[in-house]
C-alpha cells in the first residue's frame, strides 16, 4: 500500500516565477521524510507537486516527473483527481468541513469514491478515528459538528479523514504549526504509528520536530529572493543534524542563518 | 447605548489626547444616530400603515373596492403577490447561483470581471423600462411558447390554458421579476463564493474532489447563509415590485395556478398603483391596509429565513 516516491528534475512555477528548481530525490515507503528550510524556500511547493495540488493555483504549473512506485503522476492522461484520491494531505491549519459532522468529515473521501453502504462506512469511521487517536474522545458525539472540536482534535480529525481512504502516501504541510505543544506531541506520536503503513512526507519549520519524528531530512534553501528554491541536501536525519555535508545546512540547523 | 463606553474610555485611558476622544465621541454619536434613525423610519412607516388601515375595520363592504369585504379582496391579492414572487425566485435562484459560480470559480479572470460588470448593470435599469420591455418585447415573444405549453403540457394544471393571446400572463410577469432580482442575488452569491477560504476548498480538492464536488462540499455550505440572504433580498424586491408588474400583467384578480391564461391574479403593489387614482374615502384606507399586509409578509419571510438558518447554527460554514 505505501509507495515509493521518486522526484526527477521537478520544477514548479507560479506564472513566470520559478518557485523550485531541479528537485530530484527518492522517498522510501513506510518512512517519514521531513522537508525543512527557511520561509519561501519552496518546501511546501515541493510537497504540493506530489499530489498535483500545486496546479490548483491559477497560472501554476509543474515540469519534470514524479512517480509513485512506477506510475508517473504527471503522465499525460492522468487525472489529478485520481492522484489526489491516492495521496492524502493534511494542511497547516486544521480544515474540517465546517458544515459536516465528525462522522461526515471522516467519510467525505469515501463518499467521493462511491462508498455508500452504512455498515462499511461505520467500520471505516471507527478504524480511521482509532488510527488518528481520536476515537475515545469523540465516539459519543459523532453527529456533532467537526468544527466544534479543539484545534488539536480538529487536526487529528483531518488526519482521520485523510487516512480513511487508505492512501498510498500521506503529505503533511506544517501540520502542527497552529497547535499547542500537547496537541503537537499527540500528532507526532500518531505519525510514528502511521509510518508502519504509509509513506509520510512532512514540511516543518520546527527543526526539533524534524529531528524527533523523521527518518530522513531534506534541507531546502534559496540563494536570494527571486531565485528558485533548491533541495540543498537530503540524508538520514541523524546525519543531517550532526554532520551535514553542506555548510549551508549546518548554518541553518545551528541557527546561524534563516 | 454607547454612553457608558465613552465614560470608561475617558476615565481609564490617559494616553489618548482630547482631540481623539472628541473624535470618538462624534463618531459614536453619528453611528448611534444612524442606528436610531432606522428605527424611527421603520416605526414611522408602521404607525402610518396601521393608523390608516384602522378605518377598514367595521367598514361596510359597499364602501370598499369591488363591493366586497376587505378579506375577500385581500385573499386573491396575497395569492397573486406570492405566486409572482415565487415564480421569480424559482427562476432567479438557480440562474444567479450558476452565474455567480461561473464568475467566481470557472471563468477566466477577464471574462469574469466583464460578466460581473454586466450583471451589475442590469440593476441600473429602471423598473419602468423593465415593464415596457416586458409588455412590448417579452410578452409577444413568449406568447407562441404559451400556446405550445398548452398543447403539449396542458395536462399539468400550471399550463392548462387557454393560452393568453397577448402573452401578458403571470408567468411573463414572473420572468420579468426574475430578471430584475437577478443582479442583487448574483452579486451577493458571487461575493460569498469569492470569500470561501482557500483552505476549505483545498480540503475537498486534496481528498480527490472534482471541481463540482468541491463546490458542493466547500463552496455551497460556506455560502449558504449568504445565498439565503440574497434570495431574501430578491424576494423582498419581487414582492414589492410595482411598476413592472403593473405594465406587464393583465390583472383580473383571479385565484388560479394556471400560469399562461388570460385570467391572472393581481399583486398587492400593482393593485395599489392601479386603483389608487380612482379611489376615495375608505377605499384608500383599504388599499393602504393591503400595503400593511405586504409589509408583514415581507417581514415574516425574512424572519422565517433567519430562523431556518439559526436552527443549524452550530454547522454554519461561515462561522468555522
Amino acid at each position: 500500500m505505501a509507495k515509493q516516491i521518486t522526484l526527477e528534475n521537478v520544477n514548479a512555477y507560479y506564472g513566470g516565477f520559478r518557485a523550485i528548481a531541479d528537485i530530484s530525490t527518492t522517498i522510501q515507503p513506510k518512512s517519514i521524510t521531513a522537508f525543512i528550510g527557511p520561509s519561501g524556500c519552496g518546501k511546501s511547493t515541493a510537497l504540493r507537486t506530489i499530489n498535483r495540488m500545486h496546479e490548483v493555483i491559477p497560472g501554476a504549473r509543474v515540469e519534470g516527473s514524479i512517480r509513485l512506485d512506477d506510475d508517473d503522476v504527471y503522465a499525460s492522461g492522468v487525472d489529478p483527481v485520481d492522484v489526489r484520491r491516492n495521496v492524502g494531505m493534511v494542511f497547516q491549519r486544521p480544515n474540517p468541513f465546517p458544515t459536516m459532522s465528525i462522522y461526515e468529515n471522516v467519510v467525505a473521501g469515501l463518499r467521493l469514491n462511491g462508498v455508500k453502504r452504512r455498515p462499511a462506512l461505520d467500520e471505516k469511521v471507527e478504524r480511521s478515528l482509532r488510527g488518528a487517536n481520536l476515537w475515545n474522545e469523540v465516539k459519543d458525539r459523532l453527529d456533532k459538528p467537526g468544527a466544534g472540536l479543539s484545534g488539536g482534535q480538529q487536526q487529528r480529525l483531518c488526519i482521520a479523514r485523510a487516512i480513511a481512504v487508505e492512501p498510498q502516501v500521506l503529505l503533511m504541510d506544517e501540520p502542527c504549526s497552529a497547535l499547542d505543544p500537547i496537541s503537537t506531541l499527540a500528532i507526532e506520536d500518531l505519525m510514528m504509528e502511521l509510518k508502519d503503513q504509509y509513506t509520510i512526507v512532512i514540511v516543518t519549520h520546527n527543526m526539533q520536530q524534524a529531528a524527533r519524528v523523521s527518518d530522513r531530512t531534506g534541507f531546502f534553501s534559496i540563494e536570494k529572493t527571486g531565485e528558485p528554491g533548491r533541495l540543498v541536501e537530503i540524508d538520514d536525519t541523524p546525519k543531517i543534524f550532526s554532520n551535514p555535508r553542506e555548510k549551508r545546512t549546518e548554518d541553518y540547523i545551528t541557527g546561524r542563518f534563516g | 447605548m454607547p454612553t457608558p463606553t465613552i465614560t470608561t474610555t475617558t476615565t481609564t485611558t490617559t494616553m489618548t489626547t482630547t482631540a481623539q476622544r472628541r473624535g470618538d465621541r462624534v463618531f459614536s454619536g453619528l453611528a448611534t444616530g444612524a442606528g436610531v434613525l432606522i428605527l424611527v423610519v421603520l416605526a414611522g412607516v408602521a404607525i402610518f400603515l396601521v393608523t390608516e388601515s384602522l378605518p377598514v375595520i367595521g367598514a361596510e363592504s359597499s364602501e370598499l373596492p369591488g363591493d366586497r369585504t376587505f378579506l375577500a379582496s385581500l385573499g386573491p391579492l396575497v395569492f397573486g403577490t406570492l405566486l409572482a414572487a415565487t415564480i421569480a425566485l424559482a427562476l432567479a435562484t438557480p440562474l444567479s447561483l450558476a452565474i455567480a459560480l461561473f464568475i467566481s470559480h470557472y471563468a477566466d479572470r477577464r471574462i469574469a470581471r466583464t460578466l460581473g460588470y454586466l450583471v451589475d448593470l442590469l440593476a441600473a435599469i429602471p423598473s419602468v423600462v423593465y415593464g415596457l420591455w416586458g409588455v412590448s418585447v417579452l410578452a409577444p415573444f413568449l406568447q407562441p411558447s404559451f400556446v405550445w405549453l398548452e398543447e403539449h403540457l396542458g395536462f399539468i394544471p400550471l399550463f392548462a390554458g387557454p393560452a393568453s393571446s397577448t402573452g401578458r400572463t403571470v408567468l411573463t410577469a414572473g420572468i420579468v421579476l426574475a430578471v430584475m432580482v437577478l443582479p442583487i442575488m448574483t452579486a451577493i452569491n458571487r461575493e460569498v463564493f469569492l470569500q470561501v477560504p482557500t483552505l476549505h476548498e483545498e480540503a475537498a480538492l486534496a481528498l480527490g474532489a472534482t471541481r463540482w464536488e468541491m463546490i458542493r462540499m466547500s463552496v455551497f455550505p460556506y455560502g449558504r447563509s449568504g445565498i439565503v440572504s440574497g434570495a431574501m433580498l430578491g424576494l423582498g424586491r419581487a414582492l414589492g415590485e410595482t411598476l413592472a408588474v403593473l405594465l406587464v400583467l393583465s390583472q383580473t384578480g383571479a385565484v388560479t395556478f394556471n400560469l399562461i391564461s388570460r385570467d391572472n391574479p393581481s399583486t398587492i403593489a400593482a393593485n395599489i398603483a392601479a386603483d389608487f387614482p380612482e379611489s376615495t374615502g375608505v377605499e384608500i384606507n383599504a388599499l393602504i391596509a393591503t400595503g400593511l399586509v405586504l409589509f408583514v409578509i415581507t417581514f415574516a419571510v425574512n424572519f422565517l429565513a433567519r430562523a431556518v438558518l439559526a436552527r443549524r447554527a452550530g454547522f454554519d460554514g461561515a462561522a468555522g
